[in-house]
């Protein structure tokens, strides 16, 4: 418990600030709503013009019209989901490798505790970190849509479920990051591995859309829980959603194996 | 009772040697020291018995169970000062201490203070803030705080005054009479003269030699300095002396053998000054690393 009250403790200031720039990024975005839904004509005018593919790869749909409120809001979820992406990249490539990086391994497994343990700790520490900020999405997407809906109608059952998808999406990222730190030497720059990894799989996203080729999103999460197709039809994608579940799955698992046989170097 | 004992460890780092069959018992009570140059392999010996890493052959047994597998029963026992000091730099020093004694079952408070009393070390500021010596201070107090019967000490005096180094070597002495075994690596050997019961020497990933301090220096030779007038007549000619610098008015060599010898050739010349010294645990470990 100490070593996970401990991890907390350090969180705490990170918590804050993703929380808030998060939480304001998508309010801002959908300040701007009332103004695309009184001019919503001229704008689905322009959006014809564009070919599908086009639209898809940021994240548009013709089914899903900019002018609705589930339209304009799977857009600014779509452009959250990059922060979120990155700060649960970021807690990933951050956990395991801090104690290296910063040459206090020494100190800490030293102590009379289990390796097992450690890595335990670490992840619950960070995933209620990355919870909390969670629910600032949740407060801000509700009451953004609310405020800002401009007095059209929409489905809230569809927009619960797409945020039920960010614990998924966060998961991914923080148990990829651990695995990918606890596989390689040394991790020197945490931001720009989570930078990469954030920004890499949403272009691959992208190219999916671009392409309109599922393969380009088998292993990017911004295809598994895209915010349009969840918005649209109101579930999960099945079969994205189980080959997600198994990557975070497999990514824990090479972990904890991986930071038990883990040789700490001296310096 | 052996409290630690290594036997046959081998540990490669990908084709590099760290070290290769290492055979180290270390008895209830004693104050080990492990010598040797730096690279030699002591860290690697060291962190294989906290289990930070893990062995390629061999085993190593501390309180005659498994290190690794039993690695975080036994650290329970072990107070361990690393060679290199780093702390989590934004904690204040007692928060860390006070992190460290979580780990434990028992009670730290007062000790921690004893020990930052005797240390002289300042509690209340930023670890960030600290000199060098002050950061290993914290380490030595971090590493004794909840009393262990087991204490590796890897390199530990490097970066703390002369001063300091005493008080240091007096604590440890204090927990040495109290009952807890020393496993003390270093390269400087008159440190490890001053403190240990037996020390080990490593080269190159191999024990080179395990012998007594004692036995070591009084089996050895002494140290001559002679000083006086027509000194340079070839006296010196005889078994057991080597490194024998012959001048004028002043002869100095070593001497292993039958002291009588000496004393006889002595007493027919005219001298001015004798000065007989043991030899320091350099010199006499010099020619293992020759």
């Amino acid at each position: 418990m100490n070593i996970f009250l401990f991890e907390l403790k350090n969180y705490r200031k990170s918590i804050i600030i993703w929380s808030l720039a998060i939480g304001f990024w998508i309010l801002f975005y959908m300040a701007f709503f009332p103004m695309i839904s009184s001019n919503s004509e001229t704008y689905d005018l322009i959006m014809q013009d564009f070919p599908p593919e086009f639209l898809a790869m940021f994240g548009m749909n013709s089914d899903l019209p900019m002018s609705s409120v589930l339209g304009y809001f799977g857009l600014t979820f779509s452009m959250a989901q990059i922060p979120i992406a990155i700060q649960a990249a970021n807690y990933g490539f951050h956990t395991l490798s801090v104690e290296e990086r910063e040459l206090t391994a020494d100190f800490l497994l030293s102590k009379p505790v289990k390796r097992s343990k450690i890595i335990i700790s670490k992840f619950f520490a960070a995933l209620l970190s990355l919870s909390i900020v969670n629910i600032f999405v949740w407060i801000s997407s509700i009451a953004s849509i609310y405020l800002f809906s401009d007095a059209k109608p929409f489905d809230l059952n569809h927009v619960l479920v797409l945020l039920s998808t960010v614990t998924l999406f966060q998961l991914f990222f923080l148990s990829i990051g651990m695995a990918i730190s606890v596989s390689v030497k040394k991790i020197r720059s945490v931001l720009s591995y989570s930078m990469a990894m954030g920004f890499g799989l949403y272009i691959m996203n992208s190219f999916k859309s671009l392409f309109s080729s599922d393969v380009f999103g088998i292993i990017s999460p911004y295809s598994h829980f895209n915010p349009t197709y969840i918005l649209i039809e109101g579930h999960y994608h099945i079969t994205f959603t189980i080959i997600s579940v198994l990557m975070i799955i497999v990514a824990l698992v090479m972990s904890y194996f991986l930071y038990l046989r883990r040789n700490i170097p001296s310096l | 009772m052996n409290v630690i004992e290594f036997k046959n460890l081998t540990k490669y780092y990908g084709s590099v040697k760290g070290c290769e069959n290492v055979n180290i018992s270390i008895k209830k009570g004693e104050i080990f020291g492990f010598i040797g140059p730096n690279g030699a392999g002591k860290s690697t010996a060291i962190r294989t018995l906290l289990s930070l890493i893990y062995p390629t052959s061999g085993e190593v047994t501390i309180f005659d169970k498994d290190a690794i597998e039993f690695g975080h029963e036994l650290r329970k026992d072990i107070g361990y000062l690393p060679s290199e000091i780093f702390y989590y730099d934004k904690m204040k020093v007692l928060d860390l201490l006070n992190y460290s004694a979580s780990f434990y079952d028992h009670d730290c408070t007062d000790k921690i203070q004893e020990l930052a009393g005797i240390m002289e070390l300042d509690l209340d500021r930023k670890i960030q803030d600290l000199s060098y010596g002050n950061k290993k201070k914290v380490g030595i107090v971090q590493g004794l705080l909840h009393s262990p019967k087991l204490i590796i000490l890897d390199e530990p005096t490097s970066g703390l005054d002369p001063l300091m180094q005493q008080k240091f070597f007096n604590l440890i002495s204090e927990e040495n009479k109290k009952g807890a075994t020393v496993f003390f690596s270093s390269h400087i050997l008159s440190e490890v003269q001053q403190l240990c019961d037996r020390v080990a020497i490593i080269k190159e990933g191999e024990i080179v030699k395990i012998q007594d301090v004692k036995e070591l220096k009084t089996d050895n030779y002494k140290k001559f300095k002679i000083t006086g007038n027509n000194l340079n007549h070839g006296r010196f000619g005889i078994k057991g002396i080597t490194n024998l610098i012959e001048a004028e008015s002043e002869v100095s060599f070593f001497f292993k053998g039958n002291i009588n010898n000496i004393v006889s050739i002595l007493s027919t010349l005219e001298l001015t000054d004798v000065i007989i010294e043991e030899p320091t645990l350099e010199e006499i470990f010099m020619h293992y690393y020759e």
